[in-house]
């Protein structure tokens, strides 16, 4: 059973393509790295795949009707906005909307499905804390909690590592590779390559809007498309301790 | 739950105090009593046909206001944001103004207001018009502003161009806003609006809750954004022009109730919702208490004391937002 099929997807800004032809299908248990240099069509991708932007092709999460959408997919977008000053705990409940009746509190199993998120994202300690008052880092890791609460079997999110201290990047990504070990799946966009390559099960590179490489890390990460791609030369090995990836030089 | 129940308890006294206060020596008893039941006395017809639509309208108009000042600053994320951004009690301003210099509004009691609610309609639809297909909440900040200065440069024309000092004189202070010499009639023309406008804006709860993560993420957890800016102007309109089609133009209420209570209930714009709707109907009853009060024997507009409590909590609002940001 797909969590996501894409057929043909294409995109157009003012004209241009931004998307060109993406064909793709996610299944529960894959922890996916979308990957590509800056303007690669990422953001878009993601955007159009939700539906909240016109697109030709077809996107089966965004032929379903709005709330039912939402039960199917949560999305953490690139932009942190938090507009008011209300509690962690709070805000992360925010996330239960999808599922609640309308005018409905919050009820045992969402109070649940809230504390569960906290706990996965190790933010005990700043449950009662104002999101507003919190560090950008702080902020990104609230906010993924919050699309963690929403319970869906998917989970797109654009650039959730970024502004992350070490330590956090790698338990966020651990937080993704355990959705997909519990038969969920997760697409999120990230440019370091290394955490990438270490907790992805797959990777999707983007280039100038089109899917050049799909399949698992060592296949996409290869000399050549990094070459043709970033225009870097790479450094990559399988040890005991998993794969190390390291981008190395600009290429002339 | 516990904010609920204090604010609707000083919504209650207020309502209670208006009820009882105004020119006249009567107790509190024989005034409340005159109201239950028609005893054929003039103080009957005093509390019955006077205080009560009086009460009533401060009432509904407050609730109108807090309302959609809330709405207005949860949709656009913003706690400067007050309903009159749409234009549309500009809109309904000229519309009373043309009524009044036209003698149109002498023909009947509900010329006037019949007319301002005909102009607030034909602002909305031009908002609509303006702001476009597609749910953005700049281009219909945009709009509001175009409505509001039309609506203003054409209300400052009908006034230059006034041939009889007492019509502009007349303009001005129905412009100040006032809830004195209202009736009945004035109740029921604005209620149906006022009731369908809050049930509107009551109905956007969830969707600004979301708006909280910004119109992506929000779009994303099912909310129609199109939809919601849809309901949020209708609504808007229909309560708040009927408030400014009754009672003329009366500003702050919804820029100041939301942005007080923020405090106290908590930013959530759902909650925030109720709370003002409360908070709102508290200040304006507390300041058409206060009119009747300080100044009885002077006619002290409603618009022109909520703008003097207003500026002031503003400034101190200012005070705090630079405390808080140092």
């Amino acid at each position: 059973m797909s969590l996501l099929v894409l057929n043909s997807l294409s995109a157009h800004r003012a004209k241009l393509p931004v998307l060109e032809d993406i064909t793709l299908d996610i299944q529960p248990g894959e922890c996916i790295g979308l990957i590509g240099p800056n303007g690669a069509g990422k953001t878009t991708l993601m955007r159009a795949t939700l539906g909240l932007l016109p697109f030709e092709g077809h996107s089966s999460l965004a032929a379903l009707p709005p709330a039912k959408r939402a039960r199917a997919v949560a999305w953490m977008p690139q932009s942190r906005e938090i507009a008011w000053p209300v509690s962690v705990a709070t805000l992360i409940a925010l996330g239960r909307i999808p599922h609640l009746p309308r005018g409905a509190s919050l009820r045992p199993a969402d109070q649940a499905a809230v504390r569960a998120a906290i706990t996965r994202m190790g933010l005990e300690d700043m449950a009662g804390r104002t999101v507003t008052r919190l560090s950008g880092g702080e902020r990104a890791r609230v906010l993924i909690a919050r699309t963690l609460a929403q319970e869906t079997p998917l989970l797109l999110a654009d650039e959730p590592i970024a502004g992350l201290d070490p330590a956090h990047q790698i338990s966020t990504m651990q937080v993704f590779a355990d959705l997909a070990r519990e038969g969920r799946a997760a697409l999120i966009s990230l440019h370091d390559l290394g955490l990438a390559a270490r907790h992805c099960t797959r990777l999707l590179m983007l280039s100038a809007g089109r899917l050049v490489a799909d399949g698992p890390p060592g296949e996409v990460l290869s000399e050549r498309n990094m070459a043709q791609v970033f225009g870097v030369s790479a450094y990559y090995s399988e040890t005991d301790n998993g794969p190390v990836f390291q981008p190395m030089e600009v290429l002339p | 739950m516990r904010l609920a129940g204090i604010l609707i308890a000083l919504v209650a006294v207020l309502f209670t105090v208006s009820l009882i206060s105004g020119y006249s020596n009567t107790s509190m008893a024989d005034s409340l009593a005159a109201l239950i039941r028609d005893n054929g006395t003039p103080l009957s017809v005093v509390m019955r046909e006077i205080r009560l639509p009086r009460a009533l309208l401060a009432m509904m108009i407050g609730i109108s206001l807090g309302l959609s000042g809330a709405a207005m600053q949860g949709y656009l994320r913003n706690p400067l944001a007050e309903p009159g951004l749409i234009g549309v009690s500009g809109a309904a301003a000229l519309g009373a103004v043309l009524a009044i210099q036209s003698g149109f509004a002498l023909s009947y009691a509900l010329a006037l207001p019949l007319s301002a609610l005909g102009m607030a309609v034909l602002a909305v639809l031009a908002i609509l018009f303006l702001a476009g297909p597609r749910g953005s909440s700049i281009t219909l900040i945009l709009a509001g502003i175009a409505i509001s200065a039309l609506a203003g440069a054409l209300t400052s024309l009908v006034l230059n161009l006034s041939p009889n000092p007492f019509a502009a004189a007349e303009i001005v202070f129905w412009m100040m806003g006032s809830l004195a010499d209202r009736s009945f009639q004035h109740v029921w023309l604005a209620l149906p609006f006022m009731v369908v406008g809050w049930a509107l804006l009551l109905s956007l709860g969830r969707g600004l809750d979301a708006l909280t993560l910004g119109e992506d993420a929000a779009e994303a957890m099912g909310m129609r954004m199109t939809r919601m800016r849809l309901v949020l102007i209708l609504g808007i309109a229909a309560s708040v022009g009927a408030a400014t089609a009754v009672a003329g133009v009366i500003g702050f209420v919804g820029l100041i109730v939301p942005h007080l209570l923020r405090g106290i209930v908590g930013a959530r714009p759902s909650v925030l919702l109720w709370a003002s709707a409360l908070g709102g109907a508290a200040m304006v009853l507390a300041a058409d208490i206060a009119v009747r009060e300080l100044f009885p024997t002077r006619d002290l507009k409603l618009g022109v004391l909520m703008a003097m409590i207003g500026a002031p909590l503003f400034l101190h609002l200012i005070y705090k937002t630079r405390k808080e940001m140092a």
